[in-house]
Formats: structure tokens, sequence, C-alpha cells
């Protein structure tokens, strides 16, 4: 069984669909054992890094977070929840995870008609090969929202790159068997849905 | 680079998709989830579907609909009509909806603005309005006056401090229909778009006079737009999806070309 962790930042709905339809069986829970005993693990999340932090150290997922990535589990953070499992992100100050080493930035764009936060599909440039690659083309667009984006601090761990405001940012991450995508797969159409299946299939 | 967006809209009245001229005139044009399901395969970027007659009947938007659009559909969709408070928008969002847009209601109230972006987060909150060209300055500034229902009524207020103004509240995104080409077809109101899309921080969606490709460059190049809806061009069949893309494509406007 997959599951996709519920720490009440924002609507799940379609993450669960997208993998209903792509037939994967999926659960949307808060309990450490239903996650801690997955075959995978989902960690997706809309809002804001400190209140979903505070939620996450309050109900002891944040440590449950950790145990899943150390005993290897297959793991996929999608926006929020990729954003909030590096170390520090610079809204609202907070102290996440720490999966990956590095910091969350808030955009600041020099032309003020890039508007914050970045709506709607971005390309993201392949730096490195990976399994949740897989049959995606180079250059393909995916569905974006966020003020923020992922800064990893180790450059072996920045899978792909989108440009935005300015910068050209890690968009896709890996580490082991970790995996995290500043966009949201379940709403970037066939391509996030073949992206989400690769993550499924992927035995790292 | 982040690509305009290009999306079908669909009004919705009595579980059919229609299509009228000025709110007025409506034609039945088919079944909302077979043709959203027909407009995601062609590539389109996002869908919006209004609930036209929920308002004035008094009832909260059909989410059943919402839920079958939610599952034929892997792209993000908004939702407008009989949204009246913040519970149908939960409603609304929980059914799978990505954003819910508010109009006539948040003129009334336009503390279901801040409320929705409390709870939800700025980006599912879109403001919808319907601005018509208003030639008293000394009372509207922009040039522009808000209406509300269907065009029905004048609400004294001026475009563009209205924009600001639910930007201020916590909208996330700003759809400006044009009263006076809504229906026309003759092409997007470059003047109107251009001036709310250089004032507000958040991203604006043009609307209302689609009625070919060129339309759609002109709004992208001239006016800012961050996106683009389009309704009777392709619901005819005169246009599709990836005939519109390809041409912007070859416009040099950035699209999205992988589906």
């Amino acid at each position: 069984m997959l599951a996709i962790i519920d720490y009440k930042a924002g609507n799940l709905t379609s993450v669960k669909l997208g993998l209903d339809t792509i037939g994967v069986e999926s659960v949307i829970t808060d309990s450490a054992d239903e996650i801690l005993s997955a075959e995978r693990v989902i960690f997706p999340g809309v809002g804001a890094a400190g209140s979903a932090m505070k939620t996450l150290n309050d109900t002891g997922l944040a440590d449950v977070i950790r145990k899943v990535a150390a005993q290897g589990t297959p793991f996929m953070g999608i926006c929020l929840g990729t954003q909030i499992i590096l170390s520090h992100s610079e809204e609202d100050d907070a102290d996440c995870i720490g999966l990956l080493e590095g910091n969350v930035i808030k955009f600041q764009p020099p032309n003020p008609r890039d508007k914050v936060p970045q709506i709607g599909w971005n390309s993201v440039e392949i730096k490195q090969q990976h399994p949740i690659f897989d049959g995606i083309e180079e250059g393909s667009e995916f569905y974006f929202v966020h003020s923020f984006y992922p800064a990893p601090k180790v450059p072996e761990e920045i899978l792909g790159t989108t440009e935005y405001a300015g910068v050209t940012f890690a968009s896709v991450m890996g580490k082991g068997n970790v995996v995290a995508t500043q966009f949201h797969p379940e709403k970037s159409g066939k391509i996030g849905l073949r992206l989400l299946e690769n993550f499924t299939k992927w035995n790292p | 680079m982040l690509t305009r967006r290009i999306i079908p809209c669909l009004d919705i009245h009595g579980k059919r998709v229609t299509k009228g001229v000025k709110f007025k005139n409506n034609v039945d044009l088919g079944d909302p989830v077979e043709m959203a399901a027909k407009y995601y395969d062609e590539g389109c970027d996002e869908l919006v579907f209004y609930d036209i007659t929920a308002s004035a009947e008094r009832r909260p938007i059909d989410i059943d609909m919402v839920r079958e659009v939610a599952k034929a559909v892997r792209i993000p969709f908004a939702v407008g009509g009989g949204i009246s408070s913040v519970e149908d928008m939960s409603r609304a969002l929980l059914a799978g909806a990505e954003k819910v847009s508010v109009n006539s209601l948040a003129v009334v109230n336009p503390q279901i603005i801040a409320d929705g972006a409390n709870a939800f987060g700025a980006q599912c909150i879109v403001l919808g309005m319907d601005p018509v060209a208003a030639p008293d300055k000394e009372k509207f500034p922009s040039g522009y006056e808000i209406t509300t229902r269907g065009f029905r009524e004048h609400t004294g207020m001026d475009a563009l401090e209205w924009a600001k103004r639910a930007v201020d509240l916590g909208v996330g995104e700003i759809v400006v229909n044009s009263v006076d080409a809504d229906g026309t077809r003759e092409g997007f109101e470059i003047h109107l778009t251009k001036m709310i899309a250089e004032n507000v921080s958040v991203p604006v969606v043009a609307s209302g006079g689609a009625g070919c490709s060129a339309h759609l460059a002109e709004v992208f190049e001239k006016a800012h737009a961050d996106a683009a809806i389009i309704a009777g061009m392709i619901h005819t069949g005169e246009f599709t999806i990836p005939q519109i893309k390809q041409e912007l494509i070859e416009a040099g406007i950035p699209i999205r070309k992988h589906w």
C-alpha cells in the first residue's frame, strides 16, 4: 500500500485521484504505523512552512518521516512536502525535517512582470537521469504553484532544474530512496502521471 | 520558461455547457465532463467552469459535476457560480477543484476573499470581475466600472481600485472579463487587461473576445496577460486547441509543448 501523509496542509484529493487514474491503491493517513509499514510514501502539501512544521513536530510525524527515509522506503515529496524535507525554510524562518541539506528561498523577481507566486506550467531540464524520468522528454512542462524555491546544498542531489524570476532552481531532487518535486505531478496531465507511475515502480 | 496558459471556459446551465453573447441567447453545446476530457486530451492548460444559474437560483454549485470533472482530468480547474461561503469553497476544493472563483458575491461581501485565502491559501481564490467602460473619469479613474450579476447591475466601483483591494484581501489571481468584448470574438480588450495586469502583483487572466489565435498572441504580448480564456472559438469547432497552440508557438509565445 502507498501512504499519502495527511498533516492538514492542503487538499490531498488530487494526489489520490492521480494515483487512482494509474491504478495504484493508496491511503490518506496520519497514522505513524500505517506510514512506517507502507511500501511507498508520498508527502504532499500546500501552505506555509511554519505552520506545517509545527503540526509535524506536535504530532510526531516529523520523526516518522525521518524514520521512513532512514529505513529505505521509497519516499516522494511534492511542493510544500518537498520544501520542508530540506533543512530550513526562509518562510516563517522554519527549521525543517532535513532529509536533504539546504535552504528554501523566496523568489525576488528583478522584473515585476514575474508574478509571485509562480502559477502555471514551466519546463524541467533534466540534470541527471533517474528512474522517475523514465519516458519523460527533456524540457517537459509541469504545473507549479509556489512563492519559495528549494536551494539544496549538494549539487549531486539536483536531478532537474527550472527557470523563473531570474533564478534557475532545483525543481527535482533526489538522494537514495528519496525524490522530491517542487511541481505537482498529480496536476501535470499525462506526463505528471507518468512521473508518479515511475515513482510507484521505482526500487531504489 | 513559464508558459502562458490557455483556459477553455465552460458555462454550465442545467448540467449542460452553453454559450451566449453577453449572457443572453444561450445555446446547448454538450456535456461538461465529456468536453472537459476532450480539451484535456488536446492539451489545454487549465479549465474553468461557471455554474451560471447557481447564484440566481440561490443554490450552491453542482458538486457532483465538480467531482466528475476531477475524475476525468489531471490538470487544474477552477469553478465559479454559487460560491457564497467558506463552506461552499471547501466543498468545491475537496471535490477536486484547484481554485474557486468569486465575483458578484465578493462585491457584496469582500471579506469572503480574506476568509477563503486564510482557510485555503491565496492560490485557491480567484476573483472574477466584469468591468464595463465608464466615461465618467471622476467616478471611475480607471475608465471602467465593475458590474455584477451577469452584467445586469452597476456597482459604482472602479475596476482598478477593486482589483487592488481584492489583492490586498488575498486573491491569488484575477480574471478580467470585459463586458464590452464578451462573446464578440473580435479580440480581447487590450487596454483594460494591460492596465490591470501591470498594476497588480498576482497573475491576470484575460477573458472575453477571443476569436482567433492572433487575439491570444496580442493579449499575451501587448497586455502581459498570464493566461487567456477561450470559449466560443473552440466550442463551435472552428478552432482546435492544438491548432491554437501551434499558431502561438509560431508567433513566439511561450506555450506548453508536451502533453
